[in-house]
């Protein structure tokens, strides 16, 4: 009379509790959004708006997060744009040589890298040196009481930590990005001039013809994105950092997986907003 | 009637004779309850101490007292304030009249030991670099640490670190100082310096002093009255002489540096131990 109850119900249990998962980490994942878009708001009105309040605008911390950030990860953004622009000839020219098209080559290096690959790489680079840095610098303070230091002396830690930082990132991403653009070109015409008969002269001519404009501005406009996304992901999870120094180091990881997410997801929301204005 | 309660905190706190009210204050962490309708006064220019052991609440306190909590339920008057009801502006206002020296210091490791001492002035007053430069130096000679202006916060030891952190608390010349464990973590001479320091600032400068400690001969030393926390409840105020005259189980525990009932003897602590296997 009282035997197992039915297996249906245990299906229905097993439901209610994936249900439940999914509602939960959507719930978590929304109020998550919800907090970078008020630090980023925040961080934004320190810049723009609060200047003309009579409050200090930070230029210096802004520069130096510039050079730190920017200026800091050129070499290394060099060195993997022009691999990747190598990669990305070599891979090209392995199918267009069967069709006989390997002329193609450099138009083909020209839009991946500028629309794509420059944006992607630069901020993934970014997100490896800065991001990472800003969570646990700010992680850091937090446990130091620094933060709580700060607010005691009647200084917003957002308009001292976060808004340099995201005024620095968001015009240092286009200038890496531009960068990265002309070196992943640059790798491609090596292996054009190497392997695939073009001159230096004619490999650049080819890549001239093919770009227009706005494959650079896209790319440009998808890495200011970037950079304010990298920054809002960084300084939040800092800020968010429980107590003891171990939890600096879950933040600091925490920032540079859910910043990839998060920048991949921008990538893709920007690049079909620009294929379906741009086909219609 | 409440506002009515207000109304007269009000006008005590504008008469200027009360610097902090704390009124039927309750703090929860979560569903936690940390501080249970906790009430007291620090009259202008008292050194206060707030004692208490390990997970007493003091350090909640004194983090309500400078805004960094909020209070569930109850009020905090300071300078005729309330805090749960001003507006952030006022609170900055307001905050740049508080000095706060924290347990570890909170000095800013990026920056020198002059710029933490300067980044107030720099960030709230007009002041050329130069009267800056003599401010912070002025500052520096007050806790006997003239000459470390370019030293990194890393470079000093524990001790020199509280002495800037207080520097930098004074920087404002602020009319409440607030302490939390000025002498924790130091030898007994360099606690004794703290100790000293904080009386010299008593006497020279006749501000507002609140200290949460639990280092008992320090208290005693620095108090013109002591404020006693248990589990979240106060449970004696007085001067220094009527803390050790009170006859209170758990003051008197406290005081005389008894461990609990269950653990003072061997049987009671085995029990303990063996507790959880039993059950």
């Amino acid at each position: 009379m009282f035997g197992k109850p039915p297996p249906v119900q245990n299906c229905e249990i097993a439901n209610m509790s994936v249900v439940e998962t999914v509602g939960q980490a959507t719930v978590d994942g929304l109020a998550y959004l919800g907090d970078l878009t008020i630090l980023t708001g925040r961080s934004l009105h320190a810049v723009t708006v609060a200047p003309f309040q009579g409050q200090r605008l930070r230029g210096q911390r802004a520069v130096h997060q510039a050079m730190s950030a920017g200026v800091g990860a050129v070499p290394i953004l060099s060195l993997i744009s022009f691999f990747v622009g190598v990669i990305m000839a070599l891979q090209s020219a392995y199918e267009l040589q069967k069709l006989g098209a390997i002329a193609l080559v450099a138009r083909t290096v020209a839009i991946s890298v500028t629309r794509e690959l420059a944006p992607l790489i630069t901020a993934i680079v970014v997100i490896g040196r800065s991001g990472s840095a800003f969570a646990a610098e700010i992680g850091s303070m937090k446990v130091n009481e620094e933060i709580d230091a700060l607010e005691t002396m009647a200084l917003d830690p957002v308009q001292f930590l976060v808004a340099p930082k995201l005024v620095a990132m968001a015009l240092m991403l286009p200038c890496l990005t531009t960068w990265a653009d002309f070196m992943g070109i640059l790798g491609g015409a090596t292996f054009g001039v190497g392997a695939a008969g073009f001159t230096l002269g004619s490999y650049l001519e080819a890549t001239l013809h093919s770009l227009v404009l706005r494959d650079i501005i896209t790319g440009l406009i998808k890495s200011v994105m970037f950079g304010m996304v990298i920054t809002a992901v960084g300084c939040q999870e800092g800020l968010s950092t429980g107590l003891g120094a171990e939890q600096v180091g879950r933040s600091t990881t925490s920032a540079v997986v859910k910043s990839i997410f998060m920048v991949v997801a921008v990538d893709l929301v920007f690049t079909m907003l620009f294929y379906f204005t741009t086909s219609q | 009637m409440r506002p009515r309660v207000r109304r007269d905190e009000s006008e005590r706190q504008a008469s200027g004779a009360l610097a902090i009210s704390v009124r039927n204050l309750r703090v929860d962490y979560g569903e936690h309850e940390v501080l249970h309708n906790i009430s007291f006064d620090v009259k202008a220019g008292e050194t206060i101490t707030i004692l208490g052991g390990s997970g007493s609440g003091k350090t909640t306190l004194l983090r309500s007292l400078i805004g960094l909590e909020k209070p569930s339920t109850g009020a905090i008057w300071i300078r005729g304030h309330d805090l749960c009801c001003i507006p952030p502006r006022d609170m900055a206002e307001m905050r740049k009249k508080f000095g706060v020296s924290f347990q570890g210091g909170a000095l800013f490791g990026s920056m020198t030991v002059g710029e933490n001492v300067a980044l107030p002035l720099r960030e709230h007053t007009r002041l050329d670099d130069s009267t800056i430069e003599v401010l912070v130096r002025l500052k520096l000679e007050e806790v006997g640490l003239s000459g470390y202006e370019d030293y990194n916060p890393a470079q000093l030891s524990g001790g020199m670190k509280k002495r800037a952190a207080i520097a930098r608390a004074l920087t404002m010349d602020p009319e409440i100082l607030f302490f939390d464990e000025p002498s924790a973590g130091l030898d007994p001479i360099i606690a004794a310096g703290i100790d000293d320091l904080i009386l010299k600032l008593k006497h020279a400068f006749a501000m507002t002093i609140v200290v949460v400690t639990h280092e008992l001969a320090s208290a005693f030393l620095i108090a013109d009255r002591m404020v006693l926390i248990d589990k979240g409840n106060i449970i004696a105020i007085g001067t220094p002489e009527e803390m050790k005259a009170n006859q209170h189980p758990r003051v008197r525990q406290f005081l005389d540096r008894v461990p609990d009932a269950e653990i003072s003897t061997d049987e009671g602590f085995l029990d303990r131990l063996t507790q959880n296997l039993r059950l």
